[in-house]
């Protein structure tokens, strides 16, 4: 699907087929006239977005440009196919415990990436990347795209202001797999969960667990000067 | 005189081709900036590799005079070597993103030449002549013992074998955290430019170590980044004037007069979108890949995915040119998306009396636009034209419906023979072609 261009032949009838998908983007119409394009677009149209997004982001050293175009273009096709709900704007990231290590030698873009992959993240969860796009044949037929809608499209109209809400809710499930016990603490809980109870443990291990908290601090304090610091800095530097 | 029409008025001819012949490119060669000198008698091209090519125009000679003198190859060097940043665990490309000429002030020559991260100034020199005669070694070159020299004897320069030296004079590392897209020097020839997708710097050619921030378009927040830097130049003339130009088809231009750090442009050249050609594509196709000041100062030039256009600085709306490079293209948005054709950055130039500009496109072709008689032209760079003095026949792409004979149909263009860089000489109608790989040199035809 992400074939680079290939030199076609010149053959009539791969001509006409060629015009016939690139028509069926647009809507049918003769190639050279211009046209507006159809207020709703293609979930397809869609997931090669994403998974452009994904591609960038995978890249060590994503190129800005291009990633800043395709989430545009994204945020664009987002909005025309849940257009009663407004745009949210893309949420903030948890402060994972994994990410916050990482962030200390990351480059000041971790804040962006890890923002990127946790849209990503929001979108997959929805739209269940895993499984195949859906073939031509269930889009409907072309030029009428608002009918006969792929089943994933109405999971689409989640992602709007739902966006927001359903990472809070899924806070939990994220941190499900991880060991806790480190982090029970009034420090880190902010939420109304509560304070679960520390482990019972001999003076040793009462050490450790000091010890640890002391680190966490460090780490916070690390995170909010790191946030600090990419404030750009007054004039006259 | 240069730019006498890019229609029917000039007859462009092949005049050379550098590069290898095969079809199968090595990555390192592929060509990533050419650049022409002040005077055009030297030619250089940078490439993916990260080394630096110089070609020197011979001079013309005088009983042949049916072309101008032929590029050779002058100076070959690696300019850039590939970097790991340890820090972040990254490897920094060696390719040569720009390339940019310094007027010359003594025998030597100066370019700086930038990758992503660091810009470089090398200095370029010949030798021509050595100092021969010394009584102070033995034949085979050990010194000799002080006490057996009894006689004074001045070594004399004896004329050798031309040697071009290239010497890295300044090396301006560390400055940028994203990648350098620009430089450009000013016309105090004393500073340049350097900006990258969030920032522009301003450098002293003679200080390494530090450099002023003068653009920050970088949000306090990276989750409200929807905008980067694509290009930057400074105005040929005012030397406290610059341009930048953007992902979202804007151009600021900047006075560096009015406070130190440029953030609020003073001048916003930006065409409102045509609401008939709206599509979801329409901000990629905006954004500029390329911003050239006319050697006058007067205009400016920007390329965008489909056309250039000509804007003069007095007026902000709207361009007061606009030529089409390849609007057949415009139906097939999305097949170039999904291939990322799409995000292909074109660059443009100025022939010498400002008449003429000139792009490239897909298929190898590139095209010419005559300010003054409107008329374009679509040119082919191609192995299979070249007997030098071969007049170029223009090329036609046929959009829809019957193919005419000597037409290429949309469908049969090759979008992996992609022409992103061009120079034209600033005297003469010479002009430098880059395909992938090859560097082509076209010269009108001198009757």
């Amino acid at each position: 699907m992400l074939s680079k261009g290939l030199k076609r032949k010149r053959e009539d009838e791969l001509e006409k087929e060629t015009l016939a998908v690139d028509a069926w983007w647009l809507g049918p119409r003769p190639p050279a006239v211009a046209q507006a394009p159809p207020a709703v677009a293609s979930s397809s149209l869609f997931d090669l977005s994403v998974l452009k997004l994904h591609h960038s982001l995978r890249q060590s050293e994503p190129d800005l440009r291009h990633l800043v175009l395709v989430v545009n273009t994204l945020r664009r096709i987002q909005a025309s196919m849940a257009p009663e709900a407004p745009l949210s704007p893309v949420p903030s990231p948890p402060p994972a415990p994994g990410a916050a290590a990482d962030s200390l030698l990351a480059s000041s873009d971790a804040a962006l990436s890890a923002s990127m992959a946790s849209l990503l993240e929001d979108l997959s969860h929805i739209e269940g990347l895993s499984q195949a796009p859906q073939p031509l044949v269930d889009e409907g037929p072309p030029g009428r795209p608002t009918s006969g809608a792929p089943p994933s499209l109405g999971a689409l109209d989640l992602l709007g202001p739902a966006t927001g809400c359903l990472l809070d809710d899924e806070l939990e499930g994220l941190f499900e797999d991880i060991d806790t016990s480190m982090y029970d603490s009034e420090l880190w809980a902010p939420a109304s969960e509560g304070v679960k109870p520390g482990p019972e443990a001999g003076p040793g291990k009462e050490e450790t667990l000091e010890l640890d908290e002391a680190e966490l601090d460090y780490l916070l304090d690390v995170l909010v000067g790191t946030q600090a610091l990419e404030r750009p800095p007054g004039p006259g530097r | 005189m240069a730019g006498a029409g890019g229609g029917n008025d000039i007859q462009w001819c092949f005049s050379q081709v550098k590069g290898a012949i095969d079809d199968d490119v090595a990555e390192a060669d592929i060509i990533s900036t050419v650049e022409f000198n002040h005077s055009g008698e030297l030619l250089a091209t940078g490439d993916k590799g990260g080394r630096v090519v110089i070609f020197q125009q011979e001079q013309e000679n005088k009983i042949q005079s049916h072309s101008r003198g032929e590029y050779n190859v002058y100076s070959t060097f690696q300019s850039h070597e590939p970097e790991f940043d340890y820090l972040k665990s990254l490897e920094i490309e060696e390719k040569i993103n720009k390339i940019r000429w310094l007027p010359q002030k003594n025998a030597a020559q100066f370019l700086l030449s930038t990758n992503d991260k660091t810009i470089k100034l090398w200095k370029i020199s010949e030798r021509d002549k050595r100092p021969e005669g010394y009584n102070l070694k033995e034949e085979d070159g050990r010194y000799r013992d002080p006490t057996t020299v009894t006689t004074l004897r001045v070594p004399v320069f004896r004329p050798m074998d031309l040697m071009v030296e290239a010497s890295p004079r300044r090396i301006f590392a560390n400055a940028h955290t994203y990648h350098i897209n620009s430089i450009s020097i000013n016309s105090d020839y004393e500073t340049y430019l350097s900006a990258d997708d969030l920032r522009i710097n301003l450098w002293h050619l003679e200080i390494t170590d530090r450099s002023f921030n003068i653009v920050d378009i970088k949000p306090a927040n990276m989750e409200e980044l929807t905008e980067v830097i694509t290009a930057a130049e400074f105005h040929p003339n005012s030397c406290n004037t610059f341009v930048y130009s953007s992902s979202k088809g804007t151009i600021r231009l900047c006075d560096m007069r009015a406070s130190a750090l440029c953030d609020r442009h003073s001048k916003l050249f930006e065409e409102p979108e045509d609401p008939s050609n709206r599509s979801f594509f329409s901000e990629i196709i905006s954004s500029i890949s390329d911003v050239k000041f006319s050697h006058s100062g007067r205009y400016m030039m920007t390329r965008d995915y489909l056309s250039v256009k000509i804007w003069d600085l007095n007026m902000e709306n709207r361009p007061v040119e606009t030529y089409q490079v390849h609007e057949y293209l415009r139906s097939k948005l999305c097949s170039l998306y999904e291939n990322d054709c799409i995000f292909d950055k074109f660059e443009c130039c100025w022939n010498g009396s400002d008449s003429v500009v000139m792009t490239g496109s897909y298929n190898n072709f590139f095209r010419m636009f005559d300010r003054n008689t409107k008329r374009d032209i679509t040119l082919e760079a191609s192995r299979e034209n070249n007997k030098p003095r071969t007049v170029l026949k223009p090329r036609k792409v046929c959009a829809s419906g019957k193919r005419k004979k000597d037409e290429i149909s949309v469908d049969s263009l090759d979008f992996n023979k992609k022409i992103l860089h061009t120079a034209w000489h600033p005297k003469e109608n010479i002009i430098a072609v880059a395909t992938t790989n090859n560097l082509y040199i076209f010269q009108d035809k001198v009757n």
